[in-house]
C-alpha cells in the first residue's frame, strides 16, 4: 500500500495490522527515550490547507519520534495565496524528494487526487466532509484498549454526522468489525449511510440505551442559524451529553470526543472530566497510530 | 467541392419528410436537387466533376442540429473557440449549433451576437445560431434586449449555467418572448437547494463526502417554469433534463397542452453518478449525473416523446481546470465528438427507432428554434451526415478536435459513428 487516503479503501486485515503495529509503538512511547530511528533519512511534509492544531502537532510529534525530517507547510505562508494551483504546489514539493505528504484540505477527495499524481506516500489528515482515517484508527485502538475487541459492541455516534469526517471514517471502520452502530442527532445532520448497517435515532435517550461506547462529535458553531438546528441551547437539550444521559448507557461505557470540545454545547463538563471519559487517552494513542501508519507505508517493515 | 455529388445506395433517414428507406441523393452546386428511393434512378445533368459516394450499408441523415453548446468565444478562448468548436462539431456529424450566451462579455446585446456571427462567417466550419441571454449579464435582474438580439440573429434566449431565480423575471421573460414567438430555454435549478453541491445527492455523495445537489433542485424549478409558461403562454424549453421527476412533470404538462419542449444530453441517458467515483472531475457536470432510475426514466421519456431533443451541452474546459480539487473544478463535458455514437446506442439497445432518434437530433430542434436546418428537402443547402452503424472506435480524448479533452467516456469503445460530414459546401471523410 502506498497511501492512506481513507478507511473505505482499507480491508479489515490492513486495519488490524495497523492497530497491532500501533501497539508496539505505544510501548515505545512509554519508554524514557521515546525516539526510534525507524524512518531516519525519510522526509515528511505536513501540508495543512485548513487550520489545525491537534492533528498537525500529533503528526509532527509522531514524525519526530520516528526520526524523520519534517517540513511544515501552511496556507498563509504558501504560494497558494499567490494563486498557484494545488497541482503545481504538490509537484514542487515532490521535486524536493519527500517521502510522505500528510495533508489536510477542505475539499473532499483532494488526497485521492494528489495520491494519483505523486510517487510519495499520501496520508489523509482530513479531507472536507469525507474522511479522517487516522482519527478513526486511533479511536478503534482506544476502544480495543478498554473493551478488548470491537466485535459485538454497541457504539453510539452523536451529533453532526453530515459534516463530520471523523464520524464517517469511524462508521466505515466499525462497520467492518461487526459493531452495532447507532447514529444519533437531528435529521438535518444525519446523511444517508444505510449502506453501512447503521441504526438512526433522533431521540438521544433511546439511542444511548445500553451503549458500550459514546462518541461525541464537535458541533461547529457556524451551523447555527443555517437551518440545521435552531440554537445551541435547543441542541444541548436534545443531543447534548450530560450525566443523566450518560447513565442510560452501560455502567462501564466510555465517552470519547475527537476534540476540540464545546463544553456545555455537545458535552457537559462533568461528563468530559468524568472517569468514563477517555478523551485524553485518545490523544496519546493518536501518536502511536500515526507512527504505525507511517512505518507501514514506508515499507521498512517488509525489509525488517 | 465538385459541381455535383451523388450519394448512392445509402439508407436515408429524414423525419422532416418521413423518409426512411434506401436511396440516392444528388447535390448540385451545394444544394440538394434530388432525393430518390432506389426504385427510380436519380437523373443528373452531365457534369464534368461528378463525385459519387458509395453509401451502401451506411445511413444518411440530415446534418445534426445541436441546440445546446458552449463555444466559449468571446472571452474563454483558452477553453474553445468558434473555429475549434465548430470543427469538432462537424467531426461529430453536427452541422448546426446553438451557442449559449455565457461568454465574456455575455451575449446579452446585439454587438456580441454580431461578433459571434462575424467570427463564424470567417472561421466557422458549421452554422452557428447564437442564443441570447434572458437577462442583462445573466444576472437575473433586468431583461436583455431580446428583439434587438433576435434581429441580429439570436434564435432563442437562455441564462444557461444560471437559473432565473426570480419568478417574476421569468414570468416577464416568458410574456415578453411572445412578441418574437421564440423559446425561453430554462436551466432549471433551485440554487438554494443545490448550494455548494458538486454531485447528485444520495448515498454515494454521503459516501464520498461530497456535497449533493438533490433531484428536488431541478424538479422544483421545472414545476415552477411549467406553471409560468401556462400562466403566460410563453414558449418554454427545458434544458438538460436529468431527473425522473422532470420527465414526469413534463409528461403531465404536455398532456395538459402546455407549450413546453425539453432536451436531454447523452451523458444523462448513458452513465450514472457512479462515474464520479474516484473523484473523477471529468464526470462533474451540472446538472449532475444521477441514478439508474433517472437514466431509465429519461430513456422512457425519449421513447414516448416527452423529451423532444437530444443536445450535447458541449462544455469544453482546459485541462488545468479539471486537474484540480473536485470542489474547484468547473462542471462540463466536451460532448461533440462522442454524442452521435452515444445516441446510436439507443437504437442498438432498441430504446428508439432510427427515425425517432434522427428526429430528436435534427428536425425537432430545428422546428423548436424555427431554423431552416435538420432536413434533406430539395433546394436546401446540403448539410448531410453519413453514418456507419457498425463501425467501432475507441474514444481517445487526446485526439479530439475540440480544445476540451474533458470527457468521462475516454477509453470507451463505441459502435456507430459519423464517417462523412457534408457542411457548408465541404466534404469531410473521417474514415481516412
Amino acid at each position: 500500500m502506498k497511501d492512506l487516503v481513507g478507511i473505505k479503501e482499507l480491508s479489515r486485515n490492513e486495519i488490524e495490522l495497523i492497530l497491532n503495529t500501533a501497539s508496539s509503538f505505544k510501548d515505545i512511547l512509554k519508554r524514557d527515550i521515546k525516539k526510534v530511528p525507524a524512518l531516519r533519512g525519510k522526509t515528511v511534509v505536513n501540508l495543512f490547507f485548513e487550520p489545525s492544531t491537534r492533528t498537525r502537532t500529533s503528526f509532527e510529534l509522531a514524525e519526530k519520534r520516528l526520526s524523520t525530517d519534517v517540513l511544515n507547510f501552511s496556507v498563509p505562508t504558501s504560494s497558494v495565496v499567490k494563486g498557484e494551483s494545488l497541482f503545481d504546489t504538490i509537484k514542487t514539493i515532490e521535486a524536493y524528494g519527500v517521502d510522505f505528504i500528510v495533508m489536510r484540505h477542505s475539499s473532499s477527495g483532494t488526497p485521492h487526487f494528489i495520491a494519483r499524481n505523486v510517487n510519495a506516500s499520501v496520508i489523509n489528515a482530513g479531507d472536507g466532509i469525507n474522511e479522517h482515517p487516522t482519527q478513526a484508527l486511533l479511536d478503534a485502538f482506544s476502544i480495543i484498549e478498554k473493551k478488548g475487541s470491537l466485535e459485538g459492541l454497541k457504539i453510539a455516534i452523536v451529533g453532526d454526522i453530515l459534516h463530520s469526517r471523523v464520524a464517517k471514517s469511524n462508521i466505515y471502520l466499525l462497520s467492518k468489525f461487526g459493531v452495532n452502530i447507532r447514529l444519533i442527532g437531528p435529521p438535518t445532520l444525519i446523511p444517508d449511510m444505510t449502506d453501512h448497517n447503521v441504526e438512526v435515532f433522533y431521540e438521544m435517550d433511546e439511542g444511548l440505551k445500553d451503549s458500550d461506547v459514546i462518541m461525541m462529535l464537535r458541533i461547529q458553531m457556524e451551523r447555527q442559524g443555517r437551518g440545521f438546528f435552531p440554537s445551541t441551547l435547543e441542541y444541548f437539550k436534545n443531543w447534548g451529553l450530560d450525566i443523566r444521559r450518560l447513565k442510560l448507557a452501560k455502567k462501564d461505557a466510555v465517552v470519547m470526543h475527537p476534540g476540540p470540545m464545546n463544553r456545555g454545547i455537545e458535552i457537559s463538563s462533568d461528563v468530559a472530566d468524568s472517569k468514563q471519559s477517555i478523551i485524553l487517552e485518545q490523544v496519546t494513542n493518536g501518536l502511536a497510530v500515526r507512527m504505525a501508519v507511517m512505518y507501514l507505508l514506508s515499507g521498512r517493515s517488509e525489509n525488517a | 467541392m465538385p459541381d455535383a455529388i451523388l450519394i448512392k445506395n445509402g439508407h436515408i433517414v429524414d423525419p422532416s419528410q418521413g423518409i426512411d428507406e434506401v436511396g440516392d441523393i444528388l447535390i448540385e452546386d451545394g444544394k440538394i436537387t434530388e432525393v430518390r428511393s432506389q426504385k427510380s434512378e436519380v437523373r443528373h445533368k452531365e457534369k464534368e466533376s461528378l463525385r459519387t459516394i458509395d453509401a451502401a450499408g451506411l445511413y444518411i441523415f440530415p446534418g445534426l442540429v445541436d441546440m445546446h453548446v458552449h463555444l466559449r468565444e468571446p472571452g474563454f478562448e483558452y477553453k474553445e473557440t468558434i473555429k475549434t468548436g465548430t470543427m469538432a462539431a462537424v467531426k461529430g456529424g453536427i452541422t448546426s449549433v446553438c451557442c449559449m450566451p455565457n461568454t465574456n462579455p455575455v451575449n446579452d446585446n446585439k454587438t456580441v451576437t454580431e461578433f459571434i456571427l462575424r467570427k463564424t462567417y470567417a472561421e466557422g466550419s458549421c452554422y452557428v445560431y447564437p442564443i441570447g441571454a434572458i437577462t442583462k449579464g445573466q444576472k437575473g435582474e433586468e431583461l436583455a434586449e431580446m428583439t434587438m438580439m433576435h434581429e441580429a440573429g439570436c434564435v432563442a434566449f437562455s441564462d444557461d449555467g444560471r437559473p432565473v431565480t426570480s419568478s417574476l423575471i421569468m414570468r416577464r421573460a416568458l410574456e415578453y418572448s411572445r412578441v418574437l414567438n421564440v423559446p425561453i430555454i430554462s436551466h432549471c435549478e433551485d440554487m438554494s437547494l443545490s448550494e455548494g453541491g458538486v454531485m447528485n445527492e444520495g448515498r454515494l455523495s454521503a459516501q464520498m463526502g461530497l456535497r449533493g445537489i438533490p433531484y428536488a433542485s431541478e424538479d422544483a424549478m421545472v414545476a415552477r417554469d411549467i406553471i409560468l409558461s401556462e400562466l403566460t403562454g410563453g414558449r418554454l424549453h427545458i434544458a438538460h433534463v436529468s431527473t425522473e421527476g422532470s420527465v414526469r412533470l413534463l409528461r403531465q404538462a404536455k398532456e395538459r397542452g402546455v407549450k413546453v419542449t425539453a432536451e436531454t444530453c447523452p451523458h444523462y441517458f448513458t452513465i450514472t453518478e457512479d462515474a464520479v467515483k474516484g473523484y473523477n472531475t471529468n464526470a462533474k457536470v451540472n446538472p449532475p449525473l444521477r441514478t439508474q432510475r433517472d437514466v431509465d426514466a429519461i430513456k422512457e421519456g425519449l421513447r414516448d416523446g416527452t423529451i423532444d431533443v437530444i443536445a450535447t451541452d458541449h462544455a469544453p474546459h482546459h485541462r488545468d481546470e479539471k486537474l484540480q480539487e473536485f470542489d474547484k473544478s468547473p462542471s462540463g463535458i466536451s460532448g461533440f465528438e462522442t454524442a452521435l455514437s452515444l445516441c446510436l446506442r439507443l437504437v442498438h439497445e432498441g430504446v428508439l427507432t432510427m427515425s425517432q432518434l434522427v428526429e430528436k437530433i435534427t428536425f425537432a430542434p430545428a422546428k423548436i428554434l424555427g431554423i431552416n436546418a435538420g432536413t434533406l428537402k430539395v433546394d436546401n443547402y446540403a448539410d448531410i451526415t453519413i453514418v456507419d452503424m457498425n463501425r467501432e472506435f475507441k474514444v481517445e480524448s487526446e485526439n479530439f478536435l475540440s480544445k476540451g479533452k474533458n470527457t468521462p467516456f475516454d477509453g470507451w469503445t463505441l459502435k456507430g459513428m459519423p464517417v462523412i460530414t457534408i457542411c457548408k459546401g465541404k466534404i469531410y471523410d473521417w474514415r481516412s
